[in-house]
């Protein structure tokens, strides 16, 4: 038994509740293929470092040389992943990435409904809205609303075209470089540039971001 | 050199080439096959507009729902599809659209 005679200025400490139906088959299939050595404890490991090593400030870079750089602009629009790998960005798996440019007529919006299909060599791992079912089943059936609850209102003019990623291909979304950046360096560009405008759930501006 | 000179007919297979291109009318199939296959309930039976073949072709999601990775490759397609064809009473704009990869096994000229 361990004393616990200290005043209770913590709250209490609660147990992590016992894993649930997926996590336990995770974790049987997991040690079964290391049992049979189809992978390693150290691949496994490993892909995780890979994972973690994908940011938001990867995409935050491409889309800021788009904003200064029309031909890279140009070369991203036509082939995602090929100008993201002008970066260094790898792609480790077989997705092929497809940036929607924002405009003054159109504005795009990214959701995945029958999973959790994200650009994640470039932005890492999805927020937890992203695939959670809300998000998934309205994004794609009251776009606005979804938005509007963003706090992101589109003008009935501007088109919502939502995007379901669903196969093969993943997307980006390149916003509109915002008013009163003209002087802006790339990098304070950059750092304007939130995860959540390049899912499309908000538009960039100068608030957002730290170069205020 | 040897290239093929305008005298040889070469035949492509079923398949090699894609079957849709841009602005061609669609519709999506409604089937219900067991596995995975990456067609959501919701756009089954919808009408659409292929907005883009998309390069490179890639295995058969059927055939992938059941681990098999190697082989057959088709093509997907970007397909447009407006909120209020798929949406009843949809109040948003009407000029609002879904777009989605349908692989082509999936896909009815229409």
């Amino acid at each position: 038994m361990t004393t616990h005679d200290h005043d209770h200025d913590h709250p209490k400490i609660i147990d992590e509740p016992m894993p649930g139906y997926y996590e336990i088959m995770e974790t049987a299939v997991r040690e079964l293929l290391v049992e049979k050595k189809l992978i390693s404890p150290g691949e496994i490991r490993r892909q995780i470092e890979v994972l973690d090593s994908r940011t938001t400030a990867l995409g935050a870079k491409v889309v800021a040389r788009a904003w200064v750089d029309p031909e890279f602009r140009a070369r991203l629009l036509a082939n995602g992943r090929a100008a993201c790998e002008e970066f260094g960005i790898s792609f480790y798996d077989d997705t092929q990435l497809i940036v929607l440019e924002n405009t003054d007529k159109v504005h795009n919006l990214i959701v995945c409904t029958l999973c959790s299909c994200y650009p994640r060599p470039v932005l890492g791992l999805p927020p937890d809205w992203y695939k959670a079912k809300p998000y998934r089943a309205r994004a794609v059936k009251e776009p606005r609303k979804v938005l509007a609850e963003f706090g992101t209102e589109i003008p009935d003019d501007v088109e919502i075209r939502v995007s379901d990623s669903t196969a093969t291909v993943r997307y980006l979304v390149l916003p509109q470089r915002p008013a009163g950046t003209k002087d802006f360096t790339e990098e304070q560009l950059a750092a304007l540039v939130t995860r959540d405008a390049m899912i499309g759930v908000v538009k960039v501006n100068l608030e957002q971001g730290i170069a205020v | 050199m040897i290239s093929a000179s305008s005298t040889i007919q070469i035949v492509k297979a079923l398949g090699e080439e894609p079957a849709f291109k841009a602005g061609d009318r669609v519709r999506i199939s409604v089937r219900y096959p067991v596995g995975h296959y990456r067609v959501p309930i919701y756009i089954r039976g919808k009408q659409g507009i292929i907005e883009k073949i998309l390069e490179p072709a890639a295995v058969n999601n059927e055939e992938e729902g059941f681990g098999r990775n190697a082989g057959l490759k088709g093509w997907y397609y970007r397909v447009a599809v407006p909120l209020t064809e798929l949406w009843p009473g949809y109040d948003g704009a009407p000029h609002d659209r879904l777009v989605i990869e349908i692989f082509e096994t999936w896909l009815e000229r229409i």
